[in-house]
């Protein structure tokens, strides 16, 4: 079996779809948000890819190295958050992070 | 000296007084502002005299200066302006002696009170008032002077405004007057209305003509100048203390005693009177409101005279006392006699005056102590406050001797009045007339009788009091207030504080008695000097036209009366001199056994014929019901309830259910954005399909 552009679209969707449900299954732990963002991106990663090589077009893997790189930034600013989250309320559960309740 | 310039000086200056003191008082300090006022005051009253005199023995004619206009539309035409005429010139000298030594007794007075500037700025404030009031050429500056003089009156009863009780008096003052207010602008709109204009010399001329009008209202047939003269006399009785409207008067002696002296004493209380005579050529055609002044006068008189009799506090004897010689003015003008009515007024003013603060001058020295029984023997410590309360004491009560024409001021006053009554009922067949005469003979026993008892509970006797309630009083001054008295000079020169110090009562320093001494000349002089001018032969050259006597008046005129009736007067007022003396003095303390005894007739006077528990039973109470009613129903319920209200509550309700959305939590946002992802997902597919 050759492995086509549907499979690697196949991966990208299971990725996207775990990420999702990381996000709202999970109500333990803002690091595993920070995570399943990350998860996210990288299925969107492959899919640009995936068409990159199927389309024979350089401009998706370009736009992939972008990602890449607001990926980094959005991990690093994420977890500069959740550490002064961390200093100010003691812990990071994602249930106690309601301040913004209306 | 120009006397148009002159009674330009006398009607402004106090207003400039009140002005400095009033706007400047805190900067220029107390010292200056009562220097200010009460230099105003006695450049007034010098230049007031000075007019007057010439008035009197020169050869000074009536005159009407124009100022400034006040209100012009259509025929409505009012203006700022100074009559001069014989009622003017009494009235000027009464106001502007009685308030200037008024403003002087309160050096004395208020000496401790820290509000002396605000207390001198209210008393020039009332002088301006009361001078613009009494020189109107026109009702509607009448007005205007009649409402200052009634918010100087409500600012001064609550001078003391930490005092609840004097709050209460300020805005019973103001609130029964308002009601004479009412008939006092509806009796000006009737004239308006009748004869088009609202100035006096304009409409004066009109009212013989007008004398048969009558007006239709109501399906009723209202004679028009009786409808005006007894409207405007309602404004009268409410200004003027008179039956129905008199409750606020023993009230407002919760003022300061210098403002009881001049406001509800001396001047303006005397308004209502100074009105219906100024007003006497309408009176004049109009039968039935004089009926109406004369009853009302009488009933007033005797009423006041039986409840006065029965008052502990030395202030609210006095009080009724002054109600009671209202009504007899009231009588006066009533069957007809404008000259014997302005007659009393002005000997009233003196002697009245003269009495009142006396009472302060006692109040003073017992150190807040208003109660009469808490005094006696007070001659020995007190003997020139004694000396001149007497001489007062003899001048409203009006012993003289009748076939020399000999006596204090009240003596010529009263006498006149009793008289004008007699000759109204004898010779004018009036049964009102003798209804009148009666009563003021019945009424001039009484006036001797609690004038007496009054001076004798306070001056004679064994002393009620000790030493130690006055040195306790007067240690406790700072924090009671529940009395008349801030002032202590006296006593502040002469506190020398040693434990063994005894606290007797003593006399005022020199502004106070000052005021008493001159005011006690007046009592004594003022009747004498001037009975021919007033009442006399002399009258028609001195009135010069300003009071006008219809053809068929002739209560004043010189005629032979039986001599009882001459005598009468002064035969009860010595039964009831005779009656205190025996009652005070001879059996001292039988006074208070009666009183004791409660009988119903002591309650029924003590209790002021029960006035106060009725209208708080019927308009009080009414008004309450109405206004919970609108306030609650009406404004809270229907008003608020549907705007600002209602309007909020829809608000705040909204809020709380969108606010209800915002939970906080992170993955109720991210469950929300992946929604609409998949939502703007499905649409975009099943477009680009389509």
């Amino acid at each position: 079996m050759t492995i086509g552009l549907a499979q690697y679209l196949a991966v990208a969707a299971i990725l996207f779809t775990i990420g999702v449900f990381g996000i709202f299954v999970n109500r333990k732990n803002i690091i595993v948000i920070l995570m399943s963002v990350e998860l996210i991106l990288l299925a969107v990663n492959i899919n640009l890819v995936a068409f990159s090589a199927y389309l024979g077009n350089v401009v998706g893997q370009i736009f992939a190295m972008f990602v890449l790189t607001v990926a980094a930034a959005e991990a690093a600013v994420g977890l500069a958050i959740l550490v002064t989250f961390f200093r100010n309320r003691g812990d990071i559960a994602v249930d106690d992070a309601s301040v913004m309740k209306g | 000296m120009d006397p148009k310039l002159l009674v330009t000086v006398i009607l402004y200056g106090p207003l400039l007084g009140a002005l400095i003191a009033g706007l400047f008082g805190k900067k220029i300090g107390a010292v200056a502002s009562m220097t200010v006022t009460t230099g105003f005051l006695f450049l007034s009253a010098a230049l007031s005299w000075f007019v007057f005199a010439k008035w009197t023995w020169g050869n000074l004619e009536p005159f009407t200066l124009t100022y400034a206009p006040f209100i012009h539309v259509g025929n409505f035409i009012s203006n700022w302006s100074f009559r001069l005429d014989a009622l003017s010139a009494v009235m000027l000298v009464v106001v502007t002696t009685v308030s200037s030594l008024v403003h002087l007794y309160g050096w004395g007075y208020m000496a401790d009170d820290p509000g002396k500037p605000r207390f001198f700025a209210y008393l020039s404030l009332f002088t301006f008032a009361m001078l613009s009031l009494i020189s109107a050429a026109d009702f509607m500056q009448l007005f205007f002077g009649w409402e200052g003089v009634g918010l100087a009156s409500y600012l001064l009863i609550g001078f003391w405004h930490h005092k609840g009780t004097a709050n209460a008096a300020a805005i019973k003052a103001f609130v029964v007057n308002r009601v004479g207010d009412f008939g006092f602008a509806l009796g000006i709109m009737t004239v308006f209305w009748s004869l088009g204009s609202i100035q006096f010399n304009h409409i004066f001329p009109l009212v013989a003509a007008h004398a048969g009008d009558a007006w239709t209202f109501a399906g009723q047939s209202w004679h028009l100048m009786d409808l005006a003269c007894v409207l405007l006399f309602v404004g009268a009785m409410g200004k003027s203390a008179q039956f129905f409207l008199h409750t606020w008067l023993p009230d407002a002696m919760e003022g300061p005693t210098p403002v009881s002296a001049l406001i509800h004493a001396a001047t303006m209380v005397t308004a209502g009177v100074y009105m219906v005579c100024l007003l006497s050529p309408m009176f004049e055609y109009a039968p039935v409101a004089k009926h109406v002044v004369t009853i009302i006068g009488a009933v007033t008189a005797l009423f006041a005279a039986t409840v006065g009799m029965m008052q502990n506090d030395i202030k609210r004897v006095i009080a009724y006392s002054t109600c009671s010689q209202l009504g007899y003015m009231f009588m006066a003008a009533g069957v007809g006699a404008y000259q014997a009515g302005m007659f009393h007024l002005f000997t009233h003013a003196f002697f009245k005056a003269l009495l009142f603060l006396g009472a302060g001058s006692v109040i003073t020295a017992m150190v807040h102590e208003q109660d009469m029984r808490r005094y006696g023997g007070l001659m020995k410590y007190l003997p020139i406050t004694c000396g001149v309360m007497v001489i007062g004491t003899i001048a409203i009560t009006g012993l003289g001797i009748p076939f020399a024409e000999l006596g204090f001021a009240g003596f010529y006053s009263k006498d006149s009045i009793i008289h004008a009554a007699w000759e109204a009922g004898s010779a004018g067949h009036d049964p009102i007339g003798y209804f009148a005469w009666i009563t003021g003979i019945f009424v001039a026993g009484l006036t001797a009788y609690y004038s007496w008892r009054l001076a004798f509970f306070t001056f004679n006797g064994h002393a009620r009091w000790t030493s130690e309630d006055l040195e306790h009083h007067w240690h406790n001054r700072d924090h009671d207030h529940g009395h008349d008295n801030h002032a202590h000079a006296a006593e502040s020169h002469s506190e020398p504080d040693h434990g063994e110090h005894v606290h007797l009562p003593h006399e005022t320093p020199w502004t106070m008695r000052l005021p008493l001494l001159v005011l006690a000349l007046g009592a004594m002089a003022s009747g004498y000097l001037f009975v021919e001018k007033f009442v006399g032969p002399e009258r028609n050259a001195f009135w010069k036209g300003a009071i006008f006597t219809a053809a068929n008046n002739h209560v004043l005129a010189e005629s032979a009366t039986p001599v009882l009736v001459t005598l009468a007067p002064l035969i009860v007022s010595i039964g009831g001199l005779l009656i205190a003396a025996y009652v005070y003095l001879v059996r001292e303390g039988l006074g208070a056994r009666l009183a004791a005894q409660q009988g119903p007739v002591y309650l029924f006077f003590y209790n002021k014929w029960f006035f106060d528990e009725l209208y708080q039973a019927t308009f009080v109470r009414a008004a309450k019901v109405l206004g919970d009613l609108f306030w609650k129903g009406g404004d809270q319920k229907i008003i608020d309830g549907l705007g600002p209200d209602g309007v909020s509550a829809v608000t705040y309700a909204v809020g709380r259910g969108t606010g209800r959305l915002q939970t906080g939590y992170l993955y109720h946002y991210a469950f929300v954005m992946l929604l609409g992802v998949a939502a703007m997902l499905s649409y975009a597919l099943w477009a680009w399909n389509a």
